[in-house]
């Protein structure tokens, strides 16, 4: 199908309403097969205003006399309100808007570096394409860092044994202490208590790779009741005797369905510009998001504390393996790794834990919060994943090379993108739709200069040290940059930002010249 | 001294107020005239001003010793255990008696002594010259004038002695109206502003009773407004809520109506004459109706506004149920969130952001003056007017027009400091939180616009300290009055020229003084703009804290770009010089050699390398880099050593393990 079929009207006089803060725009709009535009005419500034159409969230038109309103609530939490001259018009680029904006539009890149790295710390492990075809786990990418000591049979069994096939691999190598964190999926022991020889002879591996003697904990994050009636479905949790040396430790996180929700109801109240101080508060409780923040956090910190201060291996999984855990992988190597917190090394991070570790990006962000349409597997765990970063930057303002402005940017582009980077589930399905050929990566367009002053910390300095944030609700903060960025002036926030900027070139520059 | 019984006792433990797991430093605690003081086993000092605590309990016995909590008015809280109960009493009861002082001259003020001669003390006072502020407003001019009236306070003790009146108000006529308005504070001019030709005046409520009327009240109401020339109408801000004046107002009304007829029946008993009796009968009403509002039929050309700012007693209860929320171990977000909204500061906060707001607007938008008053016009007036002001006139927010600001609306105004702030052992019904509220709206004022404060949080914080601290005289007393009488100006120092000897600490570094944007602040009083103060709240709280400042970092940098900027400079015109010579090349090269080992360019990007920070400022506690076990999972980390139960559940239910 040619998106040219689903355009119905070319053009037609409108005026655009930006919110509160933003002057409004009238001129001539344009309907492309990716942007929606709107040509200000001769009198105003000659910019066009353009809109990705794959990221509208949802639409709405209402038509009275002679014009008619078409109100897009995009999925980077904007509302826009195009009014538009004629009836005929007006629902015609609706209907066009509505057939675009579920259109697929392509673009892709990809590393795997990490493995190098890690060769160069430590012997213990090995770089294993017993993925190669997919067979053994479709949500794992090709190749995987496994224990150098466990084969690819071994592997094969281990697979068997774990949801989806996700047996554990390595996600980071703590190189001051030799320690390992690991992810998978749930172990299929089930009402019968199964076992598997391979996959318990695999974390055995995992601690005699690191230390002789060394101790291994388990983070389920669900919570001991979950994983107990996960076994009448087939699931189920490591049976204590079965693996020595390894002890489990459950601390729930909210995922799927009511992470949604709570993410939808957050959004909401922030929209509401009229509430009393109570109101606000109550709902800002009500929705629990930093509750979520806070448990993400406090979880991924005592991951990061079990290695580096206990010099223990980590394995962390919940079902699937492919959502909380991901947070949690993600969020320790943050806090423990200084190179994880530079602007490449996060962005390999994203590509490594999130992308290629098959968090299902294309089930979990198809719709953001305002979308009617509420499909099951829809859940903000990558946002709430870029919260936990934020949150890490505002107690750390020196030590993450990256500012607001890249989290900002992966959020819209998780959500919406005209780079291929987010697109698909797994690497299985990217190769399938050839996203790699035929779409861009989302890192080389990020990484062009002109974006650079958006997107870095002017302020960062190596800070070699683990950063370990505080978790009290005391000092968590609504993400107000991401929450409020359309109902709040942005001005006088952005003008202290780029004299921040000014007085770190200056001191350059003067540095330089003297 | 008397008070000291004990001055040193050892082996004294000092517990993290949020660990769950009573983690603790081992120190030793001295007792001194004025100061309590922790030194625990790393050298690291902790000390408390006694002047600082708000209360001392001593706890029932335990195992380990007598735990004895301090709350500290600047929000510090510590919990000590002492090994032997006897010296735990013995500290208490000093600390009891230390911290509750009955006399002016036993407070910390007019012991205190920086080593500064008399003349270096009396600059210091002359540092802020009220009669120099009034002439930068404008004042005296065509319409306002400087008013004697008050020169001996026998008009109004609790105003100072310059006041500022419209030209056409006479004496007469401010004395009557004095005697209608409670504690005789009549409208005085407050801040004048150039542009507009429009005047913040404050005032108390009037007397007015059921309809009682004061012909002079109402004509200096419309002198100040005669003395606008732009806008005839002006505005009359009540800043109590109006439920409340009017619930308050229906019950006078009551007891009027109870009065009438229990009396009716009385002296219809005695058959007085019927005028005889209408006219006992007012009388008794009116003085059991007493204080109100202006009655509206009285006063043309005034428009009355009421905005809802709640009483001393209802702020000081909801710090109280605020720090109670805080301080609770093992807060769960919810909890945080739900006792924020239940304490109602935010909204409290908001309350007073939006009268400064209404009044503003009404002088920028409606070019109208404005009459500000609550009941005894020192508290929420305060507040109002010199938030207004803030809004309004930018040489407020320099740290010089700031110190200028409190100095006029608060001190000079008459806000009952010493009360408000409990500085003597008085009446607990009297203390509250109403100048700590004025520093939080400022402080939100310098969350939204970043640029438009030539100071920072510091400043705010340490202004806040010295409210409490009472080592400056500037705060003792609660008017001018009682202040002269104490000879404060000659037995104490000011606090003023101390901050400005440490202005570095308190710079904002990206402060923009010409940007025209922020000649008038416009902030949004959305609610999701309020926060919770963290860095006033929980100051002592290090690890409440972001673990890196930028603020440091940026002054640094600041600093150091001028520095070299100057240094370059220097350098350009010796090479110019040096060209300018030319007289042969060996001169250039000595010099240029003498240049170099000590050239400043050289020092000074040493300088850099060695990062030498500037002293970090106290107030703000930031550390780099961190620690695990400040935070509070590390408490659930130390499950990881221990052996092996079945079913753990953690302290508070936050987490739960199983293996």
């Amino acid at each position: 199908m040619e998106f040219s079929e689903l355009i119905r009207t070319g053009r037609a006089q409108a005026e655009l309403l930006r919110g509160p803060e933003a002057p409004p725009l009238r001129g001539t709009l344009c309907v492309t097969s990716h942007h929606l535009l709107l040509s200000p005419g001769t009198e105003a500034s000659p910019d066009l205003w353009l809109l990705l159409l794959r990221s509208v969230d949802s639409i709405e038109k209402r038509v009275a006399g002679d014009s008619g309103t078409i109100t897009l609530r995009c999925k980077d939490l904007r509302v826009l309100q195009l009014d538009i001259e004629g009836v005929e018009a007006t629902l015609d680029i609706a209907r066009s808007i509505e057939g675009l904006r579920l259109g697929d539009a392509w673009h892709f890149h990809p590393p795997e570096r990490y493995y190098q790295r890690v060769a160069r710390e430590t012997n213990a492990w090995r770089l294993s394409e017993v993925n190669e075809d997919f067979s053994l786990c479709p949500s794992y990418p090709r190749a995987l860092i496994v224990p150098r000591s466990v084969d690819d049979h071994a592997l094969a069994r281990s697979a068997g044994f774990r949801q989806g096939g996700r047996f554990p691999v390595l996600s980071y190598h703590h190189a001051p202490n030799g320690t390992a964190l690991l992810r998978s999926s749930q172990p299929l022991t089930g009402p019968q208590k199964r076992r598997c020889a391979e996959d318990e002879e695999l974390l055995r591996a995992v601690l005699v790779g690191a230390r002789p003697g060394a101790r291994g904990f388990i983070i389920d994050t669900r919570s001991a009741q979950a994983a107990k009636q996960a076994r009448m479905t087939g699931g189920g949790t490591e049976a204590k005797a079965a693996y020595p040396g390894w002890k489990r430790l459950h601390r729930p996180l909210e995922r799927g369905r009511p992470l949604q929700e709570s993410f939808v109801r957050l959004v909401e109240a922030c929209g509401d510009l009229e509430q009393s101080m109570d109101r606000w508060l109550s709902r800002l409780e009500g929705c629990r998001w930093l509750e979520h923040v806070k448990e993400a956090l406090s979880t991924a910190c005592l991951a990061a504390q079990g290695m580096e201060r206990e010099g223990a291996c980590i394995l962390v999984h919940g079902a699937e393996g492919t959502d909380s855990t991901l947070l949690v992988t993600s969020l320790a190597q943050l806090i423990l790794d200084p190179l994880s917190r530079t602007m490449d090394g996060f962005q390999e991070l994203v590509e490594r834990e999130w992308i290629q570790a098959g968090h299902p990006f294309q089930l979990r962000c198809a719709h953001s919060a305002f979308s009617h349409a509420r499909p099951k597997h829809e859940a903000p765990t990558f946002l709430l994943f870029l919260d936990c970063v934020w949150q890490l930057g505002r107690q750390f303002p020196l030590s993450l090379e990256f500012g607001e402005g890249l989290l900002l940017a992966l959020f819209e582009h998780a959500y919406a993108s005209p780079f291929g980077s987010f697109l698909c589930n797994s690497e299985k399905e990217r190769g399938l739709c050839e996203v790699r050929t035929r779409t861009h990566s989302l890192w080389s367009g990020l990484n062009q200069p002109k974006e650079q002053r958006k997107l870095r910390n002017p302020l960062y300095a190596l800070n070699p040290l683990a950063i370990w944030p505080s978790v009290e609700p005391q000092s968590l903060r609504l993400w107000q940059g991401l929450f409020l960025r359309w109902t709040r002036p942005p001005e006088p926030s952005e003008t202290a930002w780029e004299k921040v900027w000014q007085i770190v070139t200056d001191s350059e520059k003067t540095e330089g010249s003297a | 001294m008397e008070h000291i019984r004990t001055t040193k006792v050892e082996q004294v433990k000092l517990l993290d107020r949020f660990s769950t797991n009573n983690k603790s430093l081992t120190g030793t605690l001295y007792l001194t005239a004025t100061h309590l003081l922790f030194i625990d086993s790393h050298q690291k000092e902790t000390w408390i001003l006694h002047h600082h605590i708000a209360s001392v309990e001593k706890l029932a016995l335990t195992t380990s010793g007598c735990p004895l909590v301090i709350q500290c008015k600047n929000f510090r809280i510590v919990h000590f255990i002492v090994p032997r109960e006897r010296d735990c009493h013995d500290i208490y009861n000093s600390l009891l008696q230390l911290s509750k002082q009955a006399k002016y001259e036993d407070l910390y003020a007019f012991s205190y002594n920086p080593k500064q001669n008399d003349s270096e003390r009396l600059q210091g006072w002359q540092l802020i010259d009220l009669a120099e502020e009034y002439k930068r407003m404008g004042v005296p001019n065509s319409n306002w004038q400087l008013s004697d009236a008050n020169r001996e306070y026998k008009i109004c003790e609790t105003y100072p002695r310059e006041l500022y009146v419209p030209r056409i108000a006479s004496k007469p006529i401010i004395v009557g109206s004095s005697k209608f308005r409670s504690k005789g504070r009549f409208p005085v001019l407050s801040y004048y502003h150039q542009d507009k030709e429009a005047a913040i005046c404050r005032c108390s409520q009037p007397l007015s009773g059921f309809s009682a009327r004061c012909l002079e009240d109402e004509h200096l109401l419309q002198a100040i407004s005669k003395a606008n020339p732009v806008n005839r109408y002006m505005y009359v801000m009540d800043t109590r809520p109006k439920h409340r004046m009017q619930s308050w107002w229906d019950t006078q009304k009551d007891i009027g109506r109870i009065i009438v007829r229990i009396s009716s029946k009385i002296w219809s008993d005695e058959r007085i004459t019927e005028s005889d009796e209408k006219k006992r009968l007012n009388a008794m009403a009116n003085r059991a109706a007493g204080k109100g509002y202006e009655n509206e039929d009285n006063y043309s050309n005034i428009r009355f506004q009421f905005v809802g700012i709640e009483n001393i007693h209802v702020m000081r209860s909801s710090l109280q149920k605020l720090l109670e929320v805080n301080g609770t171990k093992g807060l769960s977000v919810n909890d945080f969130y739900s006792g924020l909204e239940s304490s109602g500061w935010l909204r409290h906060i908001k309350a007073v952001m939006d009268a400064a707001i209404f009044l503003a607007k009404a002088i920028m938008v409606e070019n109208a003056s404005v009459l500000v008053h609550c009941s005894d016009g020192w508290d929420r007036t305060s507040q109002v007017c010199s938030l207004g002001s803030l809004l309004l006139d930018s040489y407020y927010r320099t740290v010089k027009g700031f110190m200028v600001l409190i100095e006029k609306d608060w001190i000079a105004f008459g806000h009952k400091f010493s009360e408000r702030c409990g500085h003597l052992d008085g009446d607990p019904k009297e203390v509250s939180p109403v100048f700590t509220q004025f520093l939080e709206c400022v402080w939100h004022l310098t969350e939204q616009f970043p640029q438009a404060f030539e100071f920072n949080e510091a400043f705010l914080l340490q202004i806040h300290e010295h409210i409490h601290s009472c080592q400056f005289g500037n705060f003792l007393g609660n008017c001018q009055k009682e202040r002269e009488e104490l000879k404060l100006k000659e037995k104490t120092y000011s606090l003023w020229p101390f901050l400005l000897d440490d202005l570095k600490k308190y710079l904002n570094p990206i402060y923009n003084s010409q940007s025209q944007r922020f000649t008038v602040l416009e902030p949004s009083t959305v609610s999701f703009n309020f926060k919770f103060w963290r860095n006033m709240y929980h100051q002592f709280d290090r690890t409440l804290h972001p673990r890196q400042s930028v603020f440091n970092i940026i002054m640094n940098m600041n600093e150091q770009n001028k520095q070299l900027e100057k240094d370059i400079k220097e350098l350009e015109s010796k090479i110019k010089q040096c060209k300018n010579k030319q007289t042969d090349d060996i001169l250039t090269k000595e010099l240029l050699h003498s240049i170099h080992p000590e050239s400043p360019t050289l020092k000074s990007s040493l300088c850099f390398k060695e990062q030498t920070l500037l002293p970090v400022n106290d107030a703000l506690r930031t550390i780099e880099g961190s620690n695990p076990t400040d935070n509070r999972y590390s408490d659930y980390a130390e499950e990881f050593s221990k052996a092996e139960p079945a079913v753990v559940s953690l302290e508070y239910g936050v987490a739960r393990m199983t293996c």
